[in-house]
C-alpha cells in the first residue's frame, strides 16, 4: 500500500471537489424504488402507487408508504417536493382542488380512502388535520372545540359536550391556561395557544390519525417545544404524520422519517438511521445542507 | 460515502469550520506521530536531549486536543450537524482523545528513557525487540491516520488486524523480561522500565485500532467496537 504521512495529505488534499457531482441527480433519475423500509407491520394507513397530478403536471410519483399505529412519521424535503400534497391526500383535502387528480391505493384500516361509499367529511373526522397557520374559528374557545362534536353528533347533552371540550383542551395542554376564559374568542389567544386550540379542535372528534402540516412554523421556540411535547403525548392514542421544514423537529418528534424530492419518496427509515446514516445521497445532501 | 464533500454545504462558513477541524486533526496526528518517533529514538539511542524535547512538546498535543474539542462543541451547538457531518464531528472527538493518549505514551517513552539513562548510559537492553515493536506500532499509527484522511475503510480494517502482531511481539518481549527478572533480580528497576516502555508501545497499537474503528463508523455509519472483527470484515468488504 502506498502510504502517506498525515502531513503529506494535508498539503495534498485528496477530496477537494469544486463542483457538485452529478451522481446525486443521476441516482435520483434512476430511483424507481424508495430506499429504506416504507412499509410497517400492522399499519394504520397504507398507500400504494400513489400518483398525484395538478392538471397535466405530475406532483407525486408512485409513492408507497405506510403510517404505523401510534407512530409519528415526519415528512421532510425541499419546497415543492410534494410532501404537503401527499399529506393532503391522506384525508382527501385535495378533493377541493378541481384540477387535482389522485391515482393509486390509499386505505385507513384497510378501508379504501377513495372508495365510492366513503364520505370524505367522515373521513376528515377520522383523519384530522392541523395547518401551518393557526386558524381558530371566529367563535369562543369552547365553541371552537365543540364545533366538531356538535356537527358529528358525538354528544347527547351539554354535560357530555362539556366533558369532550375539557378533555380535548387538557390533551392539547391548553386547559389550565384557558379554563377561566373559556368563552373568550379563540382568536384572543397567543399564536402557540391558538395552535394548541386547533389541535384540541382536531382531537375533539376522536380522530384515529392526525396530519400536521408545519404546525410550528409560525411559533416561537417555547410554543414549539410545547407542541412537540404534545405530539409525543398524542402518539399514545393517535398515529401522526407531520410535514416539517425543521430537520431538528423531525429528528426530535418522529420515530420514522420520509424524505421526498421532486415528487418521489426517496428514502424512509427509522429517524435515528436517517439522521445519522442516510442511505441515499439526496437525503444526505438535504439534511446536511449541501447543494444538490 | 467515499468522500466527505466538506466543501459542498450551502453555508460557506460551515464548509470552512469542518475543513478547519479536519485539517487540525491531521496536524495533531502528524505531531503525535513525530512524538512517538522521537520518543522511540530517544529510548533506543539513550538520547536525553531528544527525550526532554518529547516531554516538552506534549503540551502542544494537549493544546490541540482542547482546541479541536472546543471547535467541535461549537459546531454541535451552532450547526446541529446531521448524517456524515455529525459522524465526522463524533469521530473527530473520539480520534483526538486517542491521539492525545498516544501523545502521553510517547511522553512516557521519553520519561522512561531518561530514567534508564540514570541507571546506565548505555542503550537499553532488548533494544532490538523494542525497535521492532516500535516500528510495528509506528506504521500502524501512520496508516490509521492515513485511512482517516482518505476515508479508507478497507485499509482501516486491514490495519486493525495488525494489532495481533503487535500483541504477539509484546507478549514475547514480556516473557523474555520476566525470565530475565527471575534470573537476575538485581536488574529489576531497569527491566521494569523496559517493560513499561514496551507496554507504552503496545498501547499505541491499541489506540491506532480505535482510530481505525472510528474510520469505519465515519464512512459506513457502523459502530464496530467490541464486535467480532472477522464478521465485520466479511460484511463490510462484501
Amino acid at each position: 500500500m502506498n502510504t502517506l504521512a498525515a502531513s503529506d495529505i494535508l498539503n495534498k488534499p485528496t477530496d477537494k471537489v469544486t463542483s457538485v457531482p452529478d451522481t446525486a441527480q443521476e441516482a435520483f433519475d434512476k430511483l424507481t424504488e424508495t430506499v429504506g423500509t416504507p412499509t410497517v407491520e400492522n399499519p394504520k394507513m397504507q398507500t400504494r402507487n400513489v400518483n398525484v397530478f395538478y392538471g397535466e403536471k405530475q406532483a407525486i410519483f408512485d409513492v408507497d408508504l405506510d403510517i404505523g399505529q401510534n407512530e409519528v412519521i415526519a415528512m421532510i424535503g425541499p419546497s415543492g417536493c410534494g410532501k404537503s400534497t401527499f399529506l393532503r391526500c391522506l384525508n382527501r383535502m385535495n378533493d377541493t382542488i378541481p384540477t387535482c387528480r389522485v391515482t393509486g391505493q390509499m386505505s385507513l384500516d384497510g378501508e379504501d380512502l377513495y372508495g365510492a361509499d366513503l364520505d370524505p367529511v367522515l373521513l376528515r373526522a377520522r383523519v384530522g388535520m392541523v395547518f401551518q397557520k393557526p386558524n381558530p374559528f371566529a367563535k369562543s374557545i369552547y365553541d371552537n372545540v365543540a364545533y366538531g362534536p356538535r356537527i358529528h353528533g358525538l354528544a347527547s347533552n351539554r354535560a357530555e359536550l362539556d366533558d369532550i371540550v375539557v378533555d380535548s383542551l387538557r390533551k392539547a395542554g391548553l386547559y389550565d391556561e384557558v379554563k377561566d376564559r373559556i368563552d373568550a374568542p379563540g382568536t384572543s389567544l397567543s399564536g402557540g395557544q391558538q395552535q394548541r386550540l386547533c389541535i384540541a379542535r382536531t382531537i375533539a372528534v376522536s380522530p384515529e390519525v392526525i396530519l400536521m402540516d408545519e404546525p410550528c412554523s409560525a411559533l416561537d421556540p417555547i410554543a414549539t417545544a410545547r407542541i412537540e411535547e404534545l405530539i409525543d403525548e398524542l402518539r399514545e392514542n393517535f398515529a401522526i404524520a407531520i410535514v416539517t421544514h425543521s430537520m431538528q423537529q423531525a429528528a426530535r418528534v418522529s420515530q420514522r422519517t420520509a424524505y421526498f424530492h421532486l415528487g418521489k419518496l426517496v428514502e424512509v427509515d427509522d429517524t435515528n438511521a436517517v439522521f445519522t446514516n442516510p442511505q441515499h445521497e439526496l437525503t444526505e445532501n438535504y439534511i446536511t445542507g449541501r447543494f444538490g | 460515502m467515499d468522500k466527505l464533500h466538506l466543501d459542498q454545504h450551502i453555508s460557506h462558513q460551515f464548509n470552512k469550520e469542518l475543513e478547519d477541524i479536519r485539517n487540525k486533526v491531521l496536524t495533531m496526528g502528524g505531531l503525535v506521530e513525530q512524538q512517538v518517533t522521537n520518543g522511540l529514538t530517544a529510548l533506543l539511542e539513550a538520547d536525553n536531549d531528544l527525550a526532554a524535547q518529547v516531554s516538552e512538546r506534549d503540551f502542544e498535543v494537549n493544546k490541540l486536543e482542547v482546541e479541536i474539542d472546543e471547535e467541535c462543541t461549537q459546531v454541535l451547538a451552532r450547526r446541529q450537524p446531521a448524517a456524515s457531518d455529525l459522524r465526522l464531528i463524533v469521530t473527530v472527538i473520539k480520534v483526538i482523545t486517542d491521539l492525545e493518549r498516544i501523545g502521553d505514551e510517547a511522553e512516557k517513552l521519553g520519561r522512561f528513557s531518561r530514567d534508564l539513562t540514570k541507571i546506565s548510559k548505555e542503550t537499553p537492553s532488548y533494544r532490538k525487540e523494542l525497535r521492532h515493536l516500535g516500528e510495528l506500532v509506528k506504521s500502524m499509527l501512520r496508516d490509521s491516520l492515513d485511512a482517516f484522511a482518505r476515508l479508507d475503510v478497507e485499509a482501516a480494517l486491514r490495519i486493525a488486524q495488525r494489532d495481533e502482531d503487535v500483541n504477539r511481539e509484546y507478549e514475547t518481549l514480556e516473557r523474555l523480561l520476566s525470565t530475565h527478572l527471575v534470573e537476575d533480580p538485581r536488574q529489576a528497576s531497569k527491566l521494569f522500565k523496559v517493560t513499561w516502555c514496551a507496554r507504552a508501545l503496545e498501547r499505541v497499537g491499541d489506540h491506532s485500532v480505535n482510530i481505525c474503528e472510528y474510520v469505519v463508523y465515519l464512512v459506513k455509519g457502523r459502530d464496530i467496537r467490541h464486535t467480532n472483527m472477522d464478521q465485520v470484515r466479511s460484511e463490510i468488504m462484501d
